[in-house]
């Protein structure tokens, strides 16, 4: 009654191999390596840039571990930092700025684990460094900042259908068309309505004034956010795609937050500047009319004509620009540093996009003679770049924005400007940071607790239930095994508080088999054979350790439900380690135990340790 | 090695009142605790910030509140964390200033101040995300107990269902109470800790639940209180050894898990002791009062099996077990 049938044996057998197999990348370590990605997602990625790279390596005499292809880039490994460092200048040297070079920590586990898919446990930001940004995005402005797109689209339809009407202007996330009678509001209503059915338009009256209001229904106003925070996303995306960072993870978390998560940065400020930047570009027309001295002394002092703004310009002038904005940077397709053949003046070369150059050219067409001024939006402060005057209709959508300061400023805001403007600006609200050195502390506190914890309990264990004991602890092993080996397949984040909840696991699991040996004892007091106490002890214990799993089962997955960050991991590996404690405690301790004395013919003593008879 | 030889069943249910009147009188003092010295919330609840900073040397604490000042934070705290190296600073929420610019300000000041200063960990959180945290670990909890009762209630009764849950609440406010009276940081570990023990201490009265049961189909000849006592004194062996174990994992990680791990292992430490307890001196007196009898669990379960009516099969079930020779 004690042997288990076959296939039992063997599926014991081949869980735990599976746990040895995925368990066993977690030993060999990391060793520094590089990570080559292509830049945007039209570059092809294949076994070409294998070779391209290792042509690199060999004609520059840089020795590396090993160098392969995977879904999402290729890797190579180095010996030591100094000639990852090197490896990394050179490779971003010759593949230009197509691909991301990035610096990364790599498995150095053999290739045959590799194509099994076996790799080491994903370690959270806590364990292995780096920071953890959570970042608030404001709706508010990305709806704002569609109403006055409006104001621009109603202006050119209306123009084009030849309706006269008095101004349009934005207030909050309302547009508003003043009309100078009845009839033209209602040939602009039956425009507007047509074009832009997400719009919900209500008609009042200010004084002699008929007035036509037209607000964002929520479909629209859903629709905006939707893609504010994917514009946003991706924006983030090439941003930290230019910071060269491996693995960076950018989510959203709710409707309106993302998470990002640079593993091994340790400037912060750095990373701060650059996700935190909400540079835009705008063209507006200077103000020519009103450039008058009396005016702009006037303006200075905080009193702008209407529809003007007041900026200085780089040589602290002030400039009085229009507030109708003639495009915006959502139009450039590309931008990059240069140098202005003429004057040798650094520039950045800007190229628009069909819709963006047509535009350019209308305006440049109108406004021969007059001045434009390129404003450079950064964090709610706006600096006017240069203001060149416009000499000629400019078609082809290619312009040349002079007036930086050195080369720097020309790259900087050229990569600015190329990553993309965000949709909507954004807060960092949580920021955790943790140091390389810490890092590896953390993953040795977790380490010694458990391993330190697991040791006292297999000697109590061992000493109180003698064989049994020693079937236990086994169990607790291969609990322990199959944990960390479903936590590498899975690549679920391990946090600190993952660590906390392995050690957790163990101290609860050992419940398990607590029970059944003294049931098994018990089984024995009562007078049973040894060979039916076991039988019976495995039996009746299973129901208890069943009810008292669920009940904490139900607190994991609340606390993974409810949880955010550090405690989503502590709630995972809580979970999965009831459940592997279930099979390890239950199944795989019978199996050991059908083992040693399934087999006997005659069994007279139980090694369970002393047994009182009452 | 076999450390309880008991022979007769330890009659706990007569010591019922006295329990549960210690149970009553630390429940109290845990809530005035809670009542006027309230919880020492960390910044993941309150919001704010939080930076672990490192010095080669010893660090120079009025130089690093100095350094603190000079950007205008004067209700920062500064002190000395786990060594003399390392000192922790607290800012709270400054308003106009995002959490990110607050601490590059101070990372700034604090290099300016000692280049040797390795900041190694920052913890910044705005304010509404703190808020929210503290809602959702409020609905974590309330989600929990629910889940524990419904399931106690399908798999048992809703007598010992509400038993289980008012013992484990007792154990959660006996730990926030802890929290409380030491003023020690009440962070998001250690709400994790107490969801944890939550679950793991309702598994305690699972255990004993299960045997009453147990005992109620095999004992048929015993009362109500005699049947509690044989169930919690044969499981009282399991009950020592198991808590014995898990306290040594915890107690592992309250001596080698450093100073992030450890009031999630002061708040488990506490958690264990006091679910011993209450799982077995609280939850089952309450069990009992509330009239947990043969008829309302057998019952149940002979009629799930389809055996109610039949009084020939229920003879069986009656034939008295060697165990119960026992008591």
């Amino acid at each position: 009654m004690n042997r288990y049938p076959m296939w039992k044996n063997i599926l014991v057998a081949i869980m735990i191999l599976i746990g040895l197999i995925y368990t066993i990348p977690n030993f060999f370590g990391e060793s520094p390596a590089v990570q080559i990605t292509p830049a945007k997602s039209t570059t092809k990625l294949d076994a070409a840039l294998l070779g391209q790279v290792e042509a690199i390596f060999q004609q520059e005499k840089i020795a590396y571990d090993g160098v392969y292809l995977d879904a999402r880039g290729v890797k190579a490994r180095f010996a030591n930092t100094d000639t990852q460092i090197k490896a990394k200048d050179v490779l971003q040297a010759s593949l230009g700025k197509d691909y991301t070079v990035a610096l990364n920590l790599l498995s150095r586990s053999p290739n045959w684990l590799r194509n099994l898919g076996a790799k080491p446990m994903y370690l959270g930001l806590d364990l292995r460094g780096g920071v953890h940004f959570l970042m608030q995005v404001d709706m508010k402005a990305a709806l704002s900042k569609a109403a006055e797109r409006f104001v621009g689209d109603f202006r050119i339809a209306l123009r084009k259908e030849r309706i006269s009407y008095v101004g349009v202007s934005r207030e909050g996330e309302t547009v508003q068309i003043n009309f100078n009678n009845e009839a033209e509001l209602i040939k602009a209503k039956t425009i507007i309505s047509k074009e832009y059915p997400n719009l919900t338009l209500t008609e009042s009256t200010n004084g002699e004034e008929k007035v036509l209001k037209a607000s964002l229904n929520l479909v629209e106003q859903k629709r905006i956010q939707d893609f504010a925070i994917k514009q946003n996303i991706q924006t983030l995306h090439n941003r930290i795609n230019e910071l060269g960072v491996a693995e960076p993870i950018i989510q959203q978390q709710g409707a309106d937050r993302v998470v990002v998560q640079l593993p091994g940065v340790q400037d912060t400020a750095k990373a701060k500047d650059i996700l935190g930047r909400t540079a835009t570009l705008e063209i507006r027309l200077v103000d020519e009319e009103k450039n008058d001295a009396a005016t702009l002394e006037k303006a200075e002092k905080g009193q702008a004509p209407l529809g003007d703004d007041v900026f200085k310009n780089r040589d602290g002038r002030t400039i009085l620009v229009k507030k109708n904005v003639a495009l915006t940077g959502d139009y450039i397709t590309d931008a990059g540093p240069g140098v202005d053949s003429q004057s040798g003046r650094n520039t950045v070369n800007v190229t628009l996009d069909a819709r963006g150059a047509r535009i350019f050219q209308q305006v440049t067409r109108e406004n021969v003679g007059k001045r434009l001024a390129i404003l450079l939006i950064e964090k709610g402060s706006t600096e006017v770049i240069t203001a060149p005057v416009i000499n000629e209709e400019i078609g082809g959508g290619r312009v040349q924005i002079s007036g930086m300061a050195n080369t720097q400023e020309a790259t900087d805001i050229a990569l600015l400007l190329r990553a993309g403007a965000l949709a909507a600006p954004m807060d960092i609200i949580e920021e955790r940071t943790v140091g390389p050195s810490m890092g590896q502390d953390n993953i040795n506190r977790g380490i010694h607790s458990t391993l330190w914890g697991f040791l006292a309990i297999a000697i109590m264990m061992m000493i109180y239930y003698m064989a049994f004991g020693v079937v236990s602890v086994a169990a607790l092993a291969i609990n322990l095994l199959l944990l960390v080996a479903i936590l590498s397949m899975l690549q679920a984040t391990l946090t600190l508080p993952g660590l906390a909840a392995i050690a957790l696991a163990l101290g609860m699991a050992i419940d398990a088999n607590v029970l059944i040996n003294e049931r098994v004892r018990e089984e024995l007091r009562n007078g049973n054979t040894p060979q039916a106490s076991i039988h019976a002890g495995y039996e009746r214990a299973w129901d208890t350790i069943l009810d008292s799993n669920v009940t904490t089962l139900i607190a994991g997955l609340a606390l993974f439900m409810f949880g955010t960050g550090p405690i989503k991991g502590f709630a995972v590996v809580h979970v999965l380690g009831i459940l592997t404690s279930m099979f390890s405690a239950v199944l795989v301790s019978r199996a050991m135990v059908n083992f040693i004395y399934g087999y006997r013919r005659k069994v007279s003593k139980l090694s369970i340790g002393q047994i009182f008879k009452a | 090695m076999e450390l309880f030889r008991i022979k007769n069943d330890i009659p706990f249910m007569s010591y019922g009142r006295l329990t549960t009147a210690i149970s009553l009188v630390t429940f109290i003092l845990a809530i005035i605790f809670l009542a006027t010295r309230g919880l020492n919330f960390g910044v993941d609840f309150t919001g704010g910030t939080v930076m672990e900073v490192n010095y080669p040397q010893a660090a120079n604490l009025e130089g690093v509140r100095k350094a603190v000042d000079s950007i205008g934070l004067k209700e920062a705290t500064v002190q000395n964390f786990g060594s003399s190296h390392d000192v922790l600073i607290r800012l709270p929420i400054k308003t106009g200033l995002s959490v990110s610019q607050l601490s590059e300000q101070v990372k700034t000041a604090l290099v300016a101040a000692d280049p040797k200063a390795e900041v190694r960990r920052v913890e910044a959180v705005g304010a509404q995300v703190g808020d929210e945290l503290y809602e959702n670990g409020g609905l974590a909890l309330f989600f929990v107990s629910l889940g524990i009762v419904l399931y106690l209630w399908l798999r048992f009764e809703w007598r010992f269902a509400v038993a289980a849950i008012i013992a484990n609440m007792h154990d959660v406010v006996i730990i926030l109470g802890f929290f409380a009276f030491f003023q020690w940081e009440f962070n998001l570990t250690v709400l994790a800790a107490i969801l944890a023990v939550l679950g793991y201490s309702v598994n305690e009265s699972v255990v004993v639940f299960d045997r009453v049961r147990e005992n109620f189909r095999k004992m048929r000849k015993a009362n109500v209180v005699q049947v509690i006592d044989n169930a919690i004194t044969r499981t009282m062996s399991r009950t020592i050894i198991t808590h014995t174990m898990t306290q040594t994992m915890v107690g592992s990680m309250l001596l080698f898990g450093g100073e992030v791990l450890h009031n999630f292992a002061l708040a488990l430490t506490i958690g264990i002791l006091f679910g011993i307890y209450s799982s077995v001196l609280v939850a089952c007196p309450i069990a009992m009062w509330l009239g947990v009898s043969r008829a309302n669990l057998i019952g149940d379960l002979d009629k799930k099996e389809g055996n109610a009516k039949d009084a020939g099969k229920k003879e069986v079930f009656a034939e008295p077990h060697p165990s119960d020779f026992a008591s």
